[in-house]
């Protein structure tokens, strides 16, 4: 975000903020999908197993319903769609914490490939077997990595194209077919695209505070690597995978927070003690009045950072630290008073908010904590630090 | 149907035949208002053209153009806002007649008679009374408080007890008084900002007609309802741009001052301008839901957001101005035409600021309305509900 380039901070002219009849339909598809094979129950019993992601469930929001390749034009294999449908796929994620690598493949690794040189066939290959759903691809950098703040690559790439380092904390890493890896070779920066199963790569899992969405070190020795992209090309794709990442991952914020609001309101609403429902006293009706206001304000700002990136508006990094700096502390607070509400079952392992608690304090730390968003934004809207 | 071309046309010839730059003011006004291009969504012959409401903006943009006067929707907010939809819903044709075209240019200021000391945010508990004299008039007797703009109102809406033996909610009705009637007094009631922006109304004998009703006799509750409805979708409605309101004078301060900048300063600056964008977001999001007729519950919540962010913004203001902040402009008792929130400098901007969480319903009351009306959550057992207003303890 800090190329040097100065922004007014002036909005986009008519940011759209609703949802239009196709979004409906297709988050109405994707509910009903997660609803059926991903509802926390499920999602619960699948943890404990050795498997990186529900694959099953995976590959039905891939390909049956086609959620890969909303962001890749129809040409290259994709569905041809934008920001803000990959948005509505990213708030129905949200809402059932499902254990499937959309955000991580189809947003930040698609994302990252979409901005090489997709008439050659090096990048064009790998993002039509992502956008078909066929392979899953993930962008090798650290999870709390903020647009705009790209660090010097970890790994080296030698003049053979062999890749040594290691990159931490990578979400999915585990469960990737395909390694898009930051290197500093000979002529400076590049991206390389890695086989998970090559000779030379390892991937250490790391046992995360969010179960439903794991992590692992990368370790390259040697790796071959074939070149995606350098230099310039190569700094400004990650950086707008990045930024399209930071700027969606606010939907799946919006989720979390929309269901650990609606399922505080169902249980204190049927929960009796002292002789009435819990959710008749005014000290709790409060509580859930004012989350409920900032989880409208989050959809507000949710939407207007999808439809900015959407539009390829120069307003985007705006709109992106403004919902990251809202959202984020939005789904933590959602998931902690969902908690706190539900009293002792908030505590159970049995009960999902738990899930919804893990997935909301990563997320904060994902792309970016609200700090470093708005830290950002001191930039872009000149309002200086001392 | 209209549609904004026609919008344009119709604006076209009212310009044409009084032009600004020769019209007087109000006789500019009342052509308009007569035009139907005075509030578009309004029935014809009151000042619209039953045209869609998202119109306005065609008609207020062409005129703005033209250099035409304006209407001081600041002066008039009550009447505007509360007393004009309340009148179209429940007035008689003489009723709508007579009130809306003064009402809209301005030359009659309305303001409402609805708080007293005892019946603040339980607004059905007021006690203020009017009895049926011979020949149907009614006899109105009581206190009315927190009256922004009485002092300069030809009208008020008023409500009133007319059946002190029925539960409070079904013993009232709506009346609109005149200010001019003997019996009625208004008193400055001076402000924790020194001014006197509201008043103090007592009411003694005053003789209100029949025909001043609006709508049935112990109905008043149903039509305060709407007056109140109105009153909160005009706090949240309006479009603001970005850095719009109390946030941009703060970030102006920011720029401006950089010898008072300090880290701990500047990271409650950037929460609140996110806040602030998001708050602006959230009424931009409720206004295109308005728009496509798919209203959201939103406004519910919107005055809460302005009335939270107004105090933190304007009580961080005060903070960051320093030796600035420690002073005041002006003590003196003055009665303002109207409500300027970021008008003036910090400290009033601060003190002013206290009352957005109170006045037009408190937070707290507006987060019982969103939490039993938009989330469904069951409401406080009540011990007043089938009681007789005179039994309630007061």
């Amino acid at each position: 975000m800090n190329d040097g380039t100065p922004l007014t901070g002036t909005p986009a002219a008519d940011p759209d903020l609703l949802y239009s009849e196709d979004e409906d339909a297709l988050r109405a598809a994707v509910r009903s999908l997660l609803a059926d094979r991903g509802d926390p129950a499920t999602v619960l019993a699948g943890l404990e197993s050795d498997v990186a992601y529900d694959t099953g469930l995976w590959r039905a929001l891939a390909t049956e319903i086609g959620a890969a390749g909303l962001l890749v034009p129809e040409k290259l294999g994709g569905a041809g769609a934008s920001a803000r449908e990959a948005a509505v796929v990213l708030e129905e994620v949200g809402r059932s914490v499902a254990p499937v690598p959309y955000l991580t493949s189809a947003v930040i690794a698609v994302t990252a490939l979409l901005g090489c040189d997709h008439a050659q066939e090096e990048v064009a290959a790998p993002l039509a077997a992502l956008a078909g759903g066929r392979t899953v691809g993930v962008l090798a950098v650290p999870l709390p990595t903020a647009p705009g703040g790209l660090p010097e690559p970890s790994v080296r790439a030698g003049a053979d194209g062999a890749l040594t380092g290691r990159v931490t904390s990578v979400a999915d890493a585990a469960g990737a077919e395909l390694l898009l890896v930051r290197a500093q070779g000979p002529d400076g920066p590049a991206l390389y695209a890695v086989e998970a199963s090559a000779d030379g790569v390892r991937t250490d899992a790391v046992t995360p505070l969010d179960l439903t969405r794991p992590l692992g070190h990368v370790i390259l020795d040697g790796a071959r690597g074939r070149l995606l992209a350098t230099g310039d090309r190569a700094r400004t794709a990650v950086e707008q995978a990045l930024l399209t990442g930071a700027g969606l991952l606010a939907s799946e914020q919006l989720g979390v927070a929309e269901w650990c609001l609606t399922e505080t309101v169902r249980h204190t609403a049927e929960r009796t003690q002292f002789g009435r429902p819990v959710g008749s006293f005014q000290a709790l009706k409060h509580r859930m009045a004012a989350l409920w206001l900032e989880v409208a304000s989050a959809r507000a700002a949710a939407r207007h950072a999808a439809d900015a990136l959407a539009a390829g508006s120069p307003d985007a990094p705006v709109a992106v630290a403004v919902a990251q700096a809202y959202c984020a502390p939005v789904a933590v607070r959602a998931a902690e008073e969902c908690i706190q509400l539900h009293g002792g079952i908030g505590m159970t392992w049995e009960h999902p908010a738990h899930l919804f608690l893990k997935r909301a304090k990563s997320d904060e730390i994902a792309l970016g904590a609200p700090g470093r968003h708005r830290e950002a934004l001191a930039g872009l809207v000149a309002l200086d630090a001392p | 149907m209209t549609d904004a071309a026609d919008l344009r046309r119709r604006t076209a010839g009212l310009l044409a035949a009084h032009p600004p730059a020769t019209t007087e003011r109000l006789e500019f006004l009342r052509a308009r208002f007569d035009a139907g291009l005075a509030w578009v969504h309004f029935p014809e012959g009151l000042g619209g053209l039953d045209a869609p409401r998202s119109l306005q903006a065609v008609v207020d943009a062409e005129l703005e153009a033209a250099g035409a006067p304006g209407n001081d929707p600041g002066r008039i907010g009550i009447g505007l806002g509360m007393a004009a939809p309340t009148i179209l819903r429940y007035g008689t044709d003489e009723q709508k007649q007579r009130l809306l075209r003064p009402l809209w240019t301005g030359e009659e200021v309305w303001c409402q008679l609805f708080s007293e000391p005892g019946a603040g945010s339980d607004l059905a508990a007021l006690a203020t009374r009017a009895v049926r004299a011979d020949g149907g008039d009614w006899i109105v007797d009581g206190q009315k408080v927190w009256t922004s703009s009485a002092h300069l109102a030809r009208w008020a809406i008023l409500i009133a007890r007319t059946d002190p033996g029925l539960p409070k909610h079904r013993g009232i009705s709506y009346f609109v008084c005149d200010m001019t009637d003997p019996g009625v007094e208004v008193r400055p009631l001076r402000q924790i900002t020194g001014e006197a922006e509201f008043n103090e109304v007592f009411l003694t004998g005053v003789r209100i007609p029949d025909t001043q009703r609006l709508g049935e006799v112990g109905e008043g509750w149903k039509v305060a309802r709407t007056t109140l409805m109105n009153e909160r979708v005009a706090i949240g409605g309006a479009r603001i741009p970005r850095e719009g309101g109390m946030i941009g004078v703060a970030a102006a301060d920011w720029r401006a001052r950089p010898e008072l900048r300090t880290h701990g300063l500047h990271q409650r600056l950037l929460k609140l301008w996110v806040e602030a964008e998001v708050a602006r977001l959230t009424g931009e999001r409720l206004r295109q839901q308005l728009t496509k007729g798919q209203p959201g519950p939103e406004g519910s919540g919107m005055k809460l957001a302005f009335a939270r962010l107004a105090q933190e913004i304007s009580g961080w203001e005060v903070e960051f101005l320093a030796e600035d902040g420690l002073t005041y402009d002006d003590w003196t008792l003055r009665r303002p035409d109207g409500v300027d929130f970021t008008g003036r400098e910090a400290g009033y901007r601060y003190l002013r600021a206290k009352g957005n969480s109170i006045e037009g319903g408190t937070s707290e009351v507006l987060l019982n309305i969103v939490a039993e009306r938009v989330l469904g959550l069951p409401p406080e057992p009540r011990t007043d509900k089938d009681v007789a207003w005179k039994d309630l303890p007061r």
